[in-house]
């Protein structure tokens, strides 16, 4: 089996703050293959976000803690890397797309003056561009996320641009790099329906061409369904389940992934499950063995005090509970 | 027929936002509302959804008398909703509530739950006991007494929200305008605000104006839906027929941009038509049929007249040349002009 290009092994990461330790990530366990598209769902503050930070090393350490864990990426441990090693990762080897366009562009810079470092610095054989040069080669990305009239867009604010232009721009500038991976995070939960549409249409597209494998995290279990080829669940720090993308939706094991598929209003109509009771644990205080057992409908005594490992049920399809333990019969 | 709670007839906001010119100076006006006309019925959940600009929630604002309309009357019960909230008269106010969609900014940080919930009663219901009416009011949204000396930072977005439907309770209203309930929450604690909010409905014999961008979220809650874009309505049905049978072709564009989890929902959606262009800024609106620029059927027509509502079913009208019986022959189905369309290219 060819090697995966980013491989996270029992990553724990850990936010010292007031009054104690934050303990977010608990032991997550992540693959990304060469030219795959992966998903990553889950409720707010389950550590979808902390989990890509970690991957670019843009966590704010302190506070932020990573006691244990590796994150390979091609084979080199990131959590050991020089950060100069890290700007090389950074300017080709990862981009990041995040979730508001509005933040990710800083408003007194125009679009050009944003993208002329992201060009300039991410191809070290040719760092001494030209003006013209570089010019040149932002057209060409902007023209790649099908932005009309980029010559007249390179001059602009990000303030006159609507959000979907943002997002596209957003997109042309992390795709600029010729990324292997690309990480987005909700790229169009902050745009109305139809333009969501347009934009994940586009980078569907663009990763198809230009082979890139991507981690698209999101709360929209439908933007996962209509993308990705394998998805995680993560529940308070864990991942719960992973399967293919199509075995997931036809069959989710885990009474979190349940709960979360009932609780998705249906196109088709018949009411509106009343989702899962209770809320996501506080981290400074974890539930001990199953993070969710406070909340499952499913609970047994062994959730209470162990942590569950992952079970493998299929081809692929991975499942952290112990109503799925065999040798338990 | 069950009588209409309420009337909204011929509605506008224009809000300026700058002036153009240095001499005769004309002022640029923003067309938030432009000539909405639709009626709520009693006891029913009325839909109102549209993407962000769409002028949604400047009708709810309106209907609590938050702004006060460039034109047109909106008549509740017979009666007119015209003055501002202060100037309304104090039975109107009390019938009339509203929801909003962040609880995070509409309850106020330094006030405890039973001080929030107490401020309705002080003003709606003075000699009621308070204390008392604060905790049915509580018991009724299912939250545990003991909440009313917490702050709303204590408390999770889902229970805030919850305490701000208690809050609108407090007064008995009639018609409560929900501006988007849920969207500001996880879909794990959507469900039980929403069930919370059928209930009461239920109970409390209310009529709800609901607002959304979540057609999913609609389909499971409303009776008739409605279809905002650019200030207009587009589509106005019954809830069932308009997502079996959606007629105007933004509606169409709509439904199939849905995300959904299922095979039997892709089914439900109609088939794939692309969603294409921006939406055009509500400064600048296009003329004629404000769709024009991203209508996959557009004809000569829709770029010089606006469009009026036409009957297309019992119950179900839409706002879309494609419909108008023209003088002779009879206006070709929407089936046949894609036929026309996909032949000439």
């Amino acid at each position: 089996m060819a090697k995966p290009l980013l491989d996270i092994r029992d990553l724990y990461v850990q936010f010292k703050v007031y009054g104690g330790l934050l303990q977010v990530l608990d032991g997550v366990n992540f693959r990304v293959d060469t030219g795959e598209k992966v998903g990553l769902v889950g409720e707010t503050g389950c550590g979808k976000t902390t989990t890509m930070k970690a991957i670019l090393r843009i966590l704010p350490e302190p506070p932020a803690v990573i006691p244990r864990g590796e994150i390979f990426f091609k084979g080199r441990d990131l959590l050991n890397m020089k950060s100069a090693e890290l700007s090389e990762v950074r300017g080709g080897g990862i981009s990041m797309i995040f979730q508001d366009p509005t933040a990710a562009l800083n408003p007194v810079f125009t679009i050009g003056q944003q993208l002329d470092p992201v060009i300039r610095y991410s191809s070290p054989q040719n760092r001494r561009l030209s003006k013209r040069k570089i010019r040149e080669e932002a057209i060409v990305s902007l023209r790649e996320v099908a932005l009309a009239d980029p010559d007249r867009l390179l001059d602009s604010y990000p303030l006159q641009l609507s959000g979907g232009m943002r997002q596209r721009v957003c997109i042309g500038m992390a795709l600029a790099t010729n990324p292997e991976l690309l990480i987005a995070d909700e790229p169009g939960t902050s745009l109305d329906v139809t333009i969501q549409d347009q934009v994940l249409r586009l980078l569907r597209e663009l990763v198809e061409e230009k082979q890139t494998s991507v981690i698209l995290i999101t709360h929209t279990l439908g933007v996962v369904r209509e993308t990705t080829d394998r998805v995680y669940v993560m529940y308070a720090g864990n991942m719960v389940e992973v399967a293919p993308t199509r075995k997931l939706f036809a069959n989710p094991l885990h009474p979190y992934t349940q709960g979360l598929m009932q609780a998705v209003p249906k196109l088709t109509g018949g009411g509106i499950a009343h989702g899962i009771p209770g809320r996501i644990p506080e981290y400074l205080d974890p539930p001990p063995g199953c993070r969710f057992h406070t909340r499952c409908p499913q609970v047994m005594d062994i959730c209470r005090r162990e942590k569950p490992p992952h079970f493998g049920v299929d081809g692929g399809h991975q499942v952290a509970c112990f109503l799925y333990d065999k040798d338990a019969g | 027929m069950s009588d209409e709670i309420l009337i909204v007839d011929g509605l506008k906001k224009h809000f300026v936002i700058g002036y153009d010119g240095t001499v005769n100076r004309r002022p640029i006006t923003v067309k938030a509302v432009d000539g909405v006309n639709f009626e709520v019925q009693e006891g029913e959940t009325f839909g109102l959804v549209g993407e962000s600009g769409s002028g949604k929630s400047t009708i709810a604002y309106i209907t609590v008398g938050m702004y006060q309309p460039t034109e047109g009357t909106m008549h509740f019960r017979g009666e007119e909703l015209f003055a501002r909230s202060l100037e309304r008269p104090l039975h109107l106010r009390k019938e009339i509530q509203i929801v909003f969609q962040d609880p995070g900014s509409s309850l106020n940080p330094r006030r405890t739950i039973k001080q929030i919930l107490e401020l309705p009663l002080r003003i709606h219901r003075p000699n009621e006991d308070r204390l008392h009416e604060v905790m049915r009011l509580l018991d009724m949204v299912e939250l545990p007494v003991e909440y009313m000396h917490k702050y709303p930072q204590m408390l999770s977005g889902g229970e805030k929200q919850i305490v701000a439907i208690a809050r609108a309770l407090a007064t008995n209203p009639s018609l409560i305008i929900l501006d988007e309930p849920t969207s500001a929450l996880d879909v794990s604690v959507q469900g039980k605000v929403i069930n919370l909010l059928i209930r009461l409905q239920r109970e409390l014999g209310l009529t709800y104006l609901f607002i959304t961008h979540d057609l999913s979220l609609m389909r499971n809650v409303a009776s008739r839906v409605s279809i905002m874009y650019l200030g207009k309505i587009c589509e106005v049905a019954e809830a069932s027929r308009f997502f079996q049978n959606p007629q105007h072709p933004y509606t169409q564009m709509l439904l199939s941009s849905i995300p959904v989890v299922s095979e039997e929902e892709e089914a439900a959606k109609p088939e794939k038509i692309e969603s294409t262009g921006e939406i055009p800024s509500p400064v600048n609106i296009p003329t004629g049929c404000s769709f024009h620029t991203r209508c996959p059927h557009v004809m000569d027509i829709c770029r010089q007249v606006d469009p009026v509502m036409v009957d297309t079913g019992p119950g179900h009208t839409a706002r879309c040349h494609l419909f108008e019986q023209p003088a002779e022959l009879a206006a070709p189905t929407l089936a046949e002009h894609s036929q026309t369309v996909a032949a000439s290219k």
